[in-house]
């Protein structure tokens, strides 16, 4: 009669969200932003969507595969960073560059750090900064079928106009996935409804870089400059989507403010005084560099404890 | 009214409608009852009979082994049959006094204490103390300690935790339904111990029918008000509660006393009360039986010492085979192997389930989501303070606060990768508190 039942420690109920449905919830509120990227750079873009994440993900399955452990692709984990890297790719790269991109994220950024959680920086930025470092012309030649001019962005940085309208739809020369405010804005929308991403990083990103600019930017508040510079580049993906990634951010409350705040400042300098039209590829992935140390000194005073006197 | 509540938290599934409107159900044992000698917190109690002596209901048959320490009174009438190990709910075996049940009933004769007014504080907390009370939400912590507070005078709030946070549990909620006037009676004795104390009834907004009928039965109580919690687990942990109430922040160094409070349980008041004011000791509770594999779930009138599977019986038994069964809430029960256990003093509920949602996931690699911190009720880092315990840092663990856990287990419950956090940081926490001890 004596059935002998199963027992652990508590707790014993669980909450229904998982891993793997935080990560599709990311690559769902990507699809937008691919979806605009296809239908402004045409199928190209597509296929270099497809190419990346494919390239991330069988890197994930052979390295699991070959070092005889547990395959982890099932998490989509991987797909977020191949979408990811191939949204911040120009429409114009050959084939091999998303498989390099792709093999470079996954296999030196984030398995060789011991796999997911575990990686120090965003792998798609890191793979991003690496190819755009190794193959500097490829990754800034922006012309294609669609657009032949420059970006918006390296126009603003010779001093010229853009126009801020066709910027905020998307209607622009640039990486896949960056050119539509739009698109990114309604993915993050979908984010932060679900509760997946918070206003705390972005916020803090982008006013912080808002109040920089206007502040010590070449063109003080000036609306239409400062929309420019938000719907320009990477921006909002960089805030929405990358500087939001759980690994690479700061765990710690007050942590993600300074870390927003800090993104802000470098994404200013690089792109007022850098010599390159972009800067929030690097900004992100320094600011990764700092999270260790962001994390240490934030660390949250427990419920009750009184300030040392 | 506005919804008083703590930072952090969860809102797992209630599953209370399965038991919340079954009326309360006495039931009589049928076997042998089992009192182990530790059922509560400090020292165990030291028997006062031996195999073969007659007792009576309501006879002592413990005694406090020390200042911290509960005594035991026997539920029925019959004779004792053994003094010798047995297993509890921890699936340890405690040394337990076993009697054989004659089914008579005898009493043993109660002297009925003068009225309220007349008896001196000593008085009502020797009342207290040889009734054998213990904080029946789930600590065991013995009432009589609680109370004798160093400075009566200072207390400024007495609280009675009504939120009945865990998850299936509705045996406060039938308490406060069907015998609001012992909850108040047992509140008036305490509030009689501490001159300068408001008493609060601090009940979670989704018995709002308890909410309304305490509000009409206190309108001419001065000293007694209703509060109205956000429902959330754990709205009932003691530190959140007093921050609820009273926005006074507490951490695990100091006591409720030292910012003027004492809080005590519904059930452990009605204790009071039957103490205090009937002259009968704690003999019986009220018992949850519940979960998606009882026939009949329901709420029971329990001897203490009856036989789980009694209860289970009562219940109608097993309308599918469970896969787990829980002693006490699903957030901070104990998993029970067998249900040839006792009901103790500190047992709220049996909650059989038929699908373990524990095994049914493998913890998979911590994503630095931030969840555990967010809800966190000791504002803690349990994804740090778990990965400390698994590679025990005791030094890290304590800069980290690792101590000031409540082990509400919100951050397990939470965690998208099912990391056994809470699960971690207990034992560090064990560990450590071992270490203190030495």
């Amino acid at each position: 009669m004596n059935t002998i039942r199963k027992v652990s420690s508590t707790p014993h109920v669980r909450g229904k969200v998982t891993t793997n449905h935080l990560m599709l919830a990311v690559v769902t509120a990507l699809l937008p932003a691919c979806g605009y990227g296809i239908y402004n750079f045409g199928n190209r873009a597509l296929w270099i969507i497809l190419i990346t994440v494919a390239s991330a993900v069988l890197t994930e399955l052979f390295y699991e595969l070959l070092c005889k452990r547990p395959v982890t692709i099932g998490d989509f984990s991987a797909v977020v960073t191949g979408l990811l890297l191939a949204l911040n790719l120009p429409v114009s790269v050959p084939w091999w560059i998303c498989v390099v991109g792709g093999i470079f994220a996954i296999l030196v950024v984030k398995m060789l750090f011991g796999g997911l959680g575990q990686n120090f920086m965003n792998p798609a930025f890191g793979a991003r900064c690496f190819l755009l470092i190794s193959f500097t012309s490829l990754m800034t030649n922006f012309e294609c079928d669609a657009y032949t001019g420059p970006t918006p962005l390296a126009l603003l940085k010779s001093g010229e106009t853009a126009n801020v309208y066709d910027m905020i739809l998307g209607r622009c020369n640039g990486t896949i996935g960056e050119t539509s405010m739009i698109a990114i804005i309604l993915g993050a929308c979908f984010l932060l409804l679900l509760g997946v991403i918070d206003l705390r990083v972005p916020g803090s990103y982008i006013v912080s870089f808002v109040i920089l600019l206007g502040m010590f930017g070449p063109a003080g508040f000036d609306f239409n400059y400062i929309v420019a510079h938000l719907a320009g580049g990477g921006m909002m993906l960089g805030a929405f989507f990358m500087a939001t990634d759980y690994v690479t951010r700061p765990v710690t409350v007050n942590g993600q403010y300074v870390y927003g705040m800090i993104l802000g400042l470098l994404t200013f300098f690089f792109r007022i005084y850098g010599s390159s039209a972009e800067g929030v590829s690097y900004a992100i992935i320094i600011g990764n560099l700092l999270v260790p140390l962001i994390e240490k000194i934030t660390r949250p005073r427990a419920f009750g404890i009184r300030r040392k006197m | 009214m506005t919804r008083s509540t703590f930072v952090g938290g969860i809102h797992p599934y209630e599953g209370k409608e399965l038991s919340k409107d079954k009326p309360i159900q006495d039931i009589l044992p049928k076997n042998d009852l089992v009192y182990p000698l530790s059922q509560h917190i400090g020292a165990p109690a030291v028997p006062l009979v031996k195999p073969g002596d007659k007792v009576l209901v309501g006879q002592k048959i413990a005694e406090a082994g020390g200042f911290v320490s509960a005594c035991i009174c026997s539920a029925v009438s019959g004779t004792v049959k053994a003094i010798e190990q047995r297993r509890v709910v921890t699936g340890d075996m405690v040394s337990s006094i076993v009697i054989e049940n004659d089914h008579q009933y005898e009493e043993k004769e109660i002297e009925k204490p003068r009225p309220l007014e007349d008896l001196s504080r000593e008085e009502i907390i020797t009342y207290i103390k040889e009734a054998g009370i213990v904080g029946m939400g789930g600590a065991g912590f013995p009432t009589h300690v609680k109370l004798s507070v160093k400075e009566p005078e200072k207390i400024e709030y007495v609280i009675v935790n009504c939120a009945e946070c865990e998850p299936y549990l509705t045996s406060d909620y039938r308490r406060m339904v069907e015998e609001p006037d012992k909850i108040i009676q047992g509140l008036q004795v305490v509030l009689s111990l501490f001159p300068n104390a408001k008493g609060i009834l601090a009940i979670e907004d989704n018995k709002q029918d308890c909410i309304e009928l305490f509000k009409e039965k206190t309108v001419d109580e001065p000293r007694i008000l209703v509060k109205k919690l956000k429902t959330k687990y754990p709205q009932g942990a003691e530190r959140s509660l007093i921050y609820a109430v009273t926005k006074r922040k507490l951490d695990s160094t100091r006591l409720p006393a030292d910012v003027g409070c004492v809080v005590n349980n519904a059930d452990t008041i009605v204790a009071v009360c039957q103490a205090v004011i009937h002259g009968r000791p704690l003999m019986e509770r009220i018992v949850t039986i519940t979960g998606d594999a009882i026939k009949e779930p329901g709420n029971f009138r329990v001897k203490i010492g009856t036989n789980y599977s009694e209860l289970i019986e009562a219940a109608g038994g097993f309308k599918s085979e469970p896969e787990k069964i829980i002693s006490g809430g699903p957030m901070m029960g104990f998993g029970i192997f067998e249900t040839d256990l006792p009901t103790t003093k500190t047992a709220s509920a049996l909650v059989c389930l038929t699908r373990d949602e524990v095994s049914l996931l493998e913890p998979t690699a911590c994503i630095n989501c931030g969840r555990c911190l967010e809800v966190c009720p000791a504002r803690l880092m349990p994804n740090k303070l778990s990965d400390f315990s698994a590679k025990h840092k005791e030094e890290e663990f304590l800069n980290y606060y690792g101590m000031e856990c409540v082990e509400c287990g919100c951050c397990s419950y939470v965690c998208p990768a099912k990391r056994y956090l809470a699960q971690n940081i207990k034992s560090m926490r064990k560990l450590m508190l071992g270490k203190k001890k030495k």
